[in-house]
């Protein structure tokens, strides 16, 4: 059998991992690197492959996504497994990590493996599964942490609830430390947010909305971190959005806690002024918070007490958002923004280029143990290929998403995937989409 | 002008025959997603009386999924060619977003904790008639902001016309970041009440005093209630308002809110037809600017 076998010649190799940023080449072969560096094709590209002559712009390894919510099964006309591959590859995304809130709820063994085929066959993104940590996500029982790990769950949560009750929490750590196995969970004390639909302050004051207080983040947070110390258990924090979060993970992280946390473009990118007249593709929850947060989430990611960014990728039907502020749903959709967005921080001169690209490729797949995130031979040869400066506009009638809720339609943005590759194979590929 | 305007149509209300033709052929429809007796009533005589044809609307809220309601509802209605849209929603905003579906005038008669723009209006010409001016004015808004609409849009227009604001209640009752409304903030009515021109009670809803934001009624009346006692901090000539429907015994003494040397609360809604048939007026003439 004849090996399948392409050359990136001409390329600017960055790979956040190990700090390689050079001009160079990289050859894959059989959907793995054979080679990559700066001398790899010195004495000119070799015949008989396939050659993409990347033109001297940014070759990366493929965004890993770690939340995405995938509908599918359950809410197809929301988003499925197919549509969402599409806009991962167009977002030069490779592997997508799912959610378990689909209905049925990723809470067994069956609905993961059915997760695990219908990506397979799509043959888009790669998708692994977070599984919920209790049954039906109703905070009481407690999945089988064990075989719903031998069957690839990456970790466990109940998505956008939080792990309410404190016992459960302190059972759930305690008992996934048995198989080394994290704790992800939505920081969000329930009893203060209640029916709140965006952050508390002069703005919802003043729209007459009730109120999501940033103080309901910070005290989920500082009761799981004494649950970690007691338990040993690991420990991730979603989306984390206010000034006291950040800062209870840096002191967390100061005190040598294995704990980490991500947080999504919108709180670094978005303050809570773009609710506006009741927005509700502003509506997602933890809500978008105020300016002194926004701020502070920056500075997470440049000291390193945020250790990931995610998409947080939420697809909602038109049905679900075109209603008063307080019924509509909460969420907004992420896969096919995540790459400009967090080229913003290189942009703003917050991070150098390969800082902000650490956040979205490496760092998420090591946080969660995935085999994914660098260019290093041998490694998948999941790879995009980026113009980091190319200027464009977000506009929601080019979303490859079935849904359409994001704030930033319109949006002027710098940086585009050129060429989206999984497993050696072109998924998308700019202008030429099939 | 909107209330000079106003002062006319409360003249024009005293008489006898009180019916004008100026709205002849002209459809108002009163859409009332959440109950309403005064606010309703209030509407339905202005177009009435302006000769236009009114038709209410109650659309519960419970049976069917509620945003369907509201946009469907309103593009029906929209589609029969009606020329003003009143609407109350329980949902702040709602208003805005029907408007946003629609291309005749609409009208805010209340949504949610938002705004209730008209009940501002008529506090306003209730005051400017008795006192000749709202500039510099001290008025005092006591109660429940939180959960008001009222409130919020009386801020917003006594501001707008010179006057000082004050806020007092109990901190479980009043909204986050409310020093940033530009009011004075009080939690001791006789403090808050010292040298006010003007005592707005706001109503308390009855599930909201078990408990959730204040323990009893006993307990709240003794401390926020308005009777004699507490008034007497405030100007001696200060007249005292209510929105309506009152709870007496629980915000304001009973017998305090029938003294007419003090309480304006009955003008409040004399003056609320007057200005509501300004506000039809006025935006019916707009409707003739971009007919023509």
């Amino acid at each position: 059998m004849s090996k399948y076998r392409t050359a990136y010649i001409n390329a600017r190799l960055i790979d956040p991992a190990s700090g390689l940023d050079a001009p160079g080449g990289l050859m894959a072969e059989d959907g793995k690197i054979a080679g990559v560096g700066a001398g790899l094709f010195a004495g000119g590209a070799p015949e008989g492959v396939e050659i993409v002559d990347c033109g001297g712009k940014v070759l990366a390894p493929g965004l890993v996504d770690m939340r995405v919510q995938l509908r599918d099964p359950g809410h197809e006309h929301m988003e499925d497994i197919g549509s969402a591959g599409l806009a991962a590859a167009a977002g030069g995304v490779t592997t997508m990590v799912c959610l378990p809130n689909t209905d049925p709820v990723i809470d067994n063994v069956a609905v993961l493996e059915f997760v695990a085929r219908r990506a397979r066959e799509v043959k888009l993104a790669k998708i692994h599964c977070y599984a919920a940590l209790t049954r039906g996500m109703e905070g009481a029982e407690l999945t089988e942490f064990g075989l719903l790990g031998e069957a690839g769950a990456v970790a466990f949560t109940d998505a956008e609830t939080a792990i309410a009750d404190a016992k459960t929490m302190q059972r759930a750590l305690s008992y996934a430390s048995t198989f080394g196995h994290i704790i992800v969970q939505h920081p969000e004390e329930p009893a203060l947010g209640g029916d709140g639909s965006m952050n508390s302050g002069e703005i919802a004051s003043r729209l007459g909305l009730s109120g999501l207080p940033p103080i309901a983040e910070v005290i989920m947070i500082e009761r799981d971190l004494r649950l970690v110390e007691a338990t040993g258990g690991r420990w991730h924090a979603a989306h984390v959005s206010t000034v006291a979060g950040v800062e209870a993970m840096r002191q967390a992280k100061a005190r040598g806690l294995k704990v980490t946390c991500d947080t999504a473009p919108h709180y670094f990118a978005l303050n809570e002024v773009a609710v506006g007249d009741y927005r509700t593709f502003a509506k997602v929850r933890p809500p978008l918070r105020g300016e002194d947060d926004r701020q502070a989430i920056v500075e997470g990611l440049r000291d390193g007490t945020i250790d990931a960014i995610a998409s947080d990728h939420s697809p909602h039907d038109q049905d679900s958002k075109r209603l008063p502020f307080a019924q509509a749903a909460f969420g907004i959709i992420g896969l096919e923004t995540l790459l400009p967005l967090t080229l913003e921080l290189y942009h703003n001169k917050h991070l150098p280029l390969a800082d902000a690209l650490a956040l979205i490729t490496s760092k998420p797949a090591d946080l969660l143990g995935l085999k994914a995130g660098r260019l290093a031979k041998g490694a998948q040869a999941d790879l995009v290929l980026i113009d980091p400066d190319r200027p464009w506009k977000i506009d929601e009638a080019a979303f490859r998403s079935k849904s359409k809720n994001s704030p930033f339609d319109g949006r002027p943005v710098q940086g585009y995937a050129l060429r989206t590759v999984v497993d050696g194979r072109a998924i998308f590929t700019h202008g030429i989409e099939g | 002008m909107l209330l000079d305007l106003a002062d006319t149509y409360a003249e024009q209300n005293r008489k006898p025959n009180k019916t004008l033709s100026l709205l002849q052929g002209r459809t108002v429809i009163n859409l009332f997603f959440e109950s309403s007796t005064r606010t309703r009533t209030s509407f339905e005589l202005a177009g009435k009386r302006l000769g236009a044809d009114v038709i209410n609307m109650s659309v519960s809220t419970s049976s069917i999924k509620k945003g369907e309601t509201l946009i469907d509802t309103a593009m029906t209605l929209n589609a029969m060619h009606t020329d003003v849209l009143v609407v109350r929603h329980s949902d702040s905003g709602a208003v805005k977003l029907l408007s946003e579906k629609v291309n005749c005038a609409v009208m805010n008669a209340g949504d949610g904790s938002h705004e209730h723009p008209t009940q501002a209006l008529l506090d306003a010409l209730t005051i400017r008639r008795r006192r000749g001016r709202l500039q510099g004015l001290t008025v005092a808004i006591c109660g429940d902001v939180l959960h008001s609409r009222v409130a919020r849009s009386n801020i917003l227009l006594l501001h707008t016309m010179g006057a000082r604001v004050r806020v007092i209640g109990p901190p479980t009752l009043l909204p986050s970041a409310i020093d940033r409304f530009g009011v004075e903030v009080f939690h001791d009515m006789r403090e808050g009440l010292k040298d006010c021109d003007i005592v707005m009670m706001l109503r308390l809803q009855t599930e909201r005093m078990q408990g959730r934001f204040v323990p009893s009624v006993r307990e709240y009346f003794h401390f926020f209630g308005l009777d004699r006692e507490k008034l007497s901090y405030a100007r001696d000539d200060a007249l005292v308002m209510h929105p309506g429907p009152m709870n007496r015994g629980v915000e304001i003494d009973s017998e305090l809110a029938d003294d007419l040397d003090r309480s304006v609360i009955r003008e409040q809604v004399e003056m609320g037809v007057a200005v509501r048939m300004a506000c039809i007026d006025l935006l019916t003439r707009d409707l003739v600017e971009s007919e023509s």
